[in-house]
């Protein structure tokens, strides 16, 4: 049923399958090293379950010098080697092949520093994203990036596809709260990237690896800014009758000059998916809904709610309510950040389609979704970081039945190529994995293809570090 | 998430059930970061998604469980943490129940495994056997480093010795009618258990008093007995509804007769296990009943919530709730025993990561002793930070558990009942 076309393995790896087993056990305790049928196919997969492959064998590492050891004994045997954190990627950014070698990070979860008058934390991969935040929120900071899967995506990967969150319309996305990295290479060097505070000396080399998708190096150390934490927040619901007028809403609050910290997007079904899962009070008579938040003292979240209550009631919201208590505004994130498993209680399997597109033509653009979803048969719900474009569309269908998701799949290049159209690009956040690769021909020019393939030959000339993945085959 | 169950396959109700639990899950792995055996193990096959994984491969291929499946599924300690936190409603406890149960049918576990396993099921439910058997180590009960070797036999021996307790106190309330000092407003069944009456009677002596304080009568029948939840961890389907059954003929007997406004259980383990007897005892004959019994069972603070009144002024005491997994993640039950310890006048506190399971989970701590060895510490770091007086909790395992540090671990009811009049927990004396 796989449509993608998968790099061959290599058969005299597979047939040296045993040997390299042995070899990895010799550098790794027992306990660091998966290689039974069974267990290894658990790890077949990460959370865009339609592509699927065991890989050779799962490793565990659990310090830097195990990372070292693992990648300097592949790159000798010619190995392929593909780098996972917590398995959430939503682009099968984790997806092996059959002739590779996992490595797991989720064992290298420590806090290894946290620095409050320089304002920095040094953590390792495998920490979660919402993990630094709990580790610095006692002494009243943050860390801002917050992706939907916060809770449980790790940093490294979070590094890997630069990833955003809600909140990145105000505090960026990875690339802008990260101060240094140790990354290393398939040849097993160490490379320390950055430093601890901004503006490191050199070539911006962190802008290099981030978003570079576990293609340059196995990250074991990620230092990232953390930042003071607002005095509070507060997040209002806003429904209008129709996807145009909500988008219209959006251009008009950028345009008053608010930056609110957070400005999200959630159409007809994504509401009533998430409402079943959250129970957070969206309105279910809306069309199209925008959760608004905003962040301050008491009297600045008062002043800035006003006015942007005064700018959707020129919209004519269907309806308009500000979160009364912080279990209202918990509430509220809850069932936003639990969309894309929400929409699992309403249809079997999804695909989350990450494209980007000016917030000017989110009208046509959901209009145009609308009508594909007619043609293709098949229902999608949208949610929409609105305040920097990123569009996430959930296309629905079920994996049972036979012809659904190669439906689903023609249906979402369908979208993306719409979004790159529109004069956007085809990934916001989630990264292009294995997903999104044949569509960076209509992204790229060929010339261009071949520049960023030069970047990676230079870091990992013989394409063992997770491979298949970014570029068409 | 896409299974590959046959026809033939999906005509088996079990698998049915299976698969449609299965296509709930859409593989995000949210589960992962707050299932404690991934958080301290880290490996995929050690979180709810890799179980999950595991057990959908081991039924669509209709394979008899392996080492592998056993080990993996063994660890899982059925918090059910993973359930409060699924965005997609996964109904993984049913599904970890099931594998559970084929582990059981389809594994050859090795002798000591099987030879322990055995004796769990046939001591921990019956109080008289746990007594006579808590006899015998009491003397020796300090002597398990003398234990030979470092194995898994020995561990789990020394962490049985450890679970004993320094004494045994007076046999617990069972088996008769309580009433309701003053009018009564109503009459209810107290699950009396079985492992709880003898390692802590003073929890049911305590639930009696309390409930019976404010005017609740309360029917303890001596038919009904473990509810099951021991031996349904274990995988043993048949003797878990085995003693499912008893326990409804005797509620039911009740609710026909004398009446009754509620069943409650204040071990929240059991009462995991008792609000799902509807589900358990589906396909039986006293389905319907079961169903009853289960639409009125409550924990006991659920109970309390709307009747509770302290008569005492509290002493100020710093109290640590922690919340016992089957409560909070089992029955979704957060807030009513901290609301009512706050009505009673304490200052109540959680410990940091309160969503972790303490390590106790039924069998878990015998059968899993390095597991539940770092879970526990883990949690008592966290509840030292908070310099508690007391810590309270709604279950007998976690109390048992998280004892011995110290702080003394008491029963919510315990202090309840003593701030609405009844006796100062021995704990605190």
């Amino acid at each position: 049923m796989r449509a993608m076309k998968q790099l061959d393995p290599k058969p005299e790896i597979l047939a040296r399958r045993g040997e390299i087993i042995a070899g990895l056990l010799r550098i790794l305790p027992k306990r660091a090293v998966i290689a039974e049928a069974v267990s290894l196919k658990p790890y077949e997969t990460d959370a865009l379950t339609a592509y699927r492959q065991v890989p050779l064998a799962v490793v565990l590492p659990e310090d830097e010098g195990q990372v070292v050891d693992i990648l300097k004994f592949c790159a000798a045997e010619g190995v392929r080697v593909i780098p996972r954190g917590a398995g959430t990627s939503l682009s099968g950014g984790a997806l092996p092949l059959a002739d590779s070698v996992v490595v797991g990070l989720m064992r290298m979860n420590r806090i290894l520093e946290v620095n409050y008058p320089d304002r920095y934390a040094v953590v390792q991969p495998g920490v979660t994203n919402i993990g630094i935040t709990r580790a610095v929120a006692d002494a009243g900071y943050f860390y801002a990036p917050d992706p939907s899967s916060q809770l449980a995506c790790m940093v490294g990967g979070n590094v890997g596809m630069n990833s955003g969150g809600a909140h990145c319309l105000k505090y960026g996305v990875t690339a802008n709260n990260l101060l240094g990295l140790r990354l290393v290479t398939m040849a097993g060097e160490v490379l320390e990237l950055g430093g601890t505070h901004c503006d490191a000396a050199g070539y911006d080399w962190l802008g290099l690896v981030t978003g570079s998708e576990g293609q340059l190096g196995i990250l074991t150390e990620v230092t990232v800014r953390i930042l003071r934490a607002p005095e509070g927040a507060r997040a209002m619901l806003a429904g209008f009758a129709s996807n145009e007028v909500a988008g219209e809403c959006v251009a008009a609050i950028i345009a008053s000059g608010i930056i609110p910290v957070a400005l999200e997007f959630m159409d007809r079904p994504a509401i009533h998916a998430c409402e079943a899962f959250a129970h957070a009070g969206y309105p279910l008579e809306a069309q199209a809904l925008l959760i608004i938040e905003v962040e301050g003292s008491e009297d600045e979240q008062d002043a800035t709610l006003r006015r942007l209550r005064e700018i959707c009631e020129r919209f004519a919201p269907v309806s308009m309510r500000v979160a009364r208590t912080d279990e209202e505004s918990a509430a509220i994130w809850k069932g936003r950040k639990g969309a894309f498993g929400a929409v699992g209680r309403i249809s079997p399997d999804y695909l989350c389609m990450d494209g980007v597109i000016p917030t000017s033509r989110l009208g046509e653009v959901l209009r145009r979704i609308e009508e594909m979803s007619e043609d293709y048969g098949l229902k999608v719900a949208n949610i929409f970081h609105a305040g920097d474009g990123n569009l996430h569309p959930l296309i629905m269908y079920d994996a049972n039945e036979p012809s659904s998701f190669a439906r689903a799949e023609r249906f979402g290049a369908e979208i993306l190529t719409l979004c790159v159209e529109a004069g956007g690009c085809l990934t916001g956040e989630h990264g292009v994995g294995v997903e999104k690769r044949e569509l960076m021909r209509v992204q790229f020019s060929p010339g261009e293809l071949e520049q960023m393939r030069a970047v990676k030959d230079v870091f990992d000339p013989h394409w063992l570090l997770n491979p298949a993945k970014v570029f068409p085959l | 998430m896409q299974t590959n169950f046959t026809q033939a396959q999906l005509a088996d109700p079990e698998i049915a059930v299976a698969n449609e639990i299965l296509r709930r899950c859409v593989h995000c792995g949210m589960c992962t970061a707050t299932c404690p055996t991934f958080v301290t193990l880290g490996d995929e096959l050690d979180s709810p998604r890799g179980r999950i994984y595991l057990i959908k491969d081991m039924l669509e291929n209709g394979r008899d469980a392996g080492v592998e499946e056993a080990l993996h599924i063994d660890r899982c300690l059925s918090c059910l943490s993973c359930m409060t936190t699924c965005p997609s409603g996964v109904d993984y406890m049913h599904l970890v129940d099931h594998a559970r149960a084929h582990v059981e049918k389809t594994f050859n576990r090795p002798l000591a495994d099987r030879l322990m396993r055995a004796a769990l099921a046939w001591v921990l439910p019956h109080p008289a056997r746990l007594r006579a058997a808590l006899r015998l180590a009491r003397p020796v009960r300090g002597l398990g480093f003398l234990l030979p070797g470092s194995g898994m036999l020995t561990k789990r021996l020394r962490g049985m010795l450890r679970l004993a307790p320094r004494g045994l106190a007076r046999a617990a309330v069972v088996g008769r009618v309580y009433p309701a000092m003053g009018a009564r407003r109503a009459r209810v069944a107290l699950l009396a258990g079985c492992a709880q009456q003898v390692l802590a009677p003073s929890i049911n002596a305590a639930s009696v008093a309390l409930l019976n304080r404010l005017r609740v009568e309360v029917v303890i029948p001596p038919e009904a007995g473990c509810c099951g939840a021991l031996v349904h961890h274990m995988g043993r389907d048949a003797a878990a509804r085995e003693a499912a059954r008893a326990n409804v003929a005797a509620w039911v007997a009740e609710l026909d007769g004398a009446g009754l406004d509620a069943v409650l259980v204040n071990t929240s383990g059991c009462g995991t296990v008792v609000k799902d007897y509807g589900f358990l005892l589906r396909h039986e004959a006293g389905a319907a009943d079961a169903a009853r019994i289960s639409a009125l069972t409550q924990d006991i603070s659920e109970f309390l919530l709307k009747i509770y009144q302290p008569a005492r002024v509290a002493p100020g005491l710093r109290v640590a709730y922690h919340a016992a997994c089957s409560l909070q993640h089992g029955q979704q039950v957060t807030a009513p025993p901290k609301t009512l310890l706050r009505k009673a006048g304490f200052e109540v506190m959680e410990p940091k990561d309160a969503h972790l399971c303490c390590g106790s989970a039924g069998t878990y701590n015998i059968m899993q002793p390095e597991i539940s060895a770092g879970l526990r510490r883990r949690k008592l770091e966290t509840l030292r930070e908070l310099r508690p007086d007391v810590i309270a909790a709604g279950n007998v395992g976690c109390l048992t558990q998280l004892a011995g540090d110290g702080v003394p671990a008491v029963h919510v009811v315990e202090l309840l009942d003593w701030m609405a009049g009844g006796e100062k927990p021995l704990a605190l004396s």
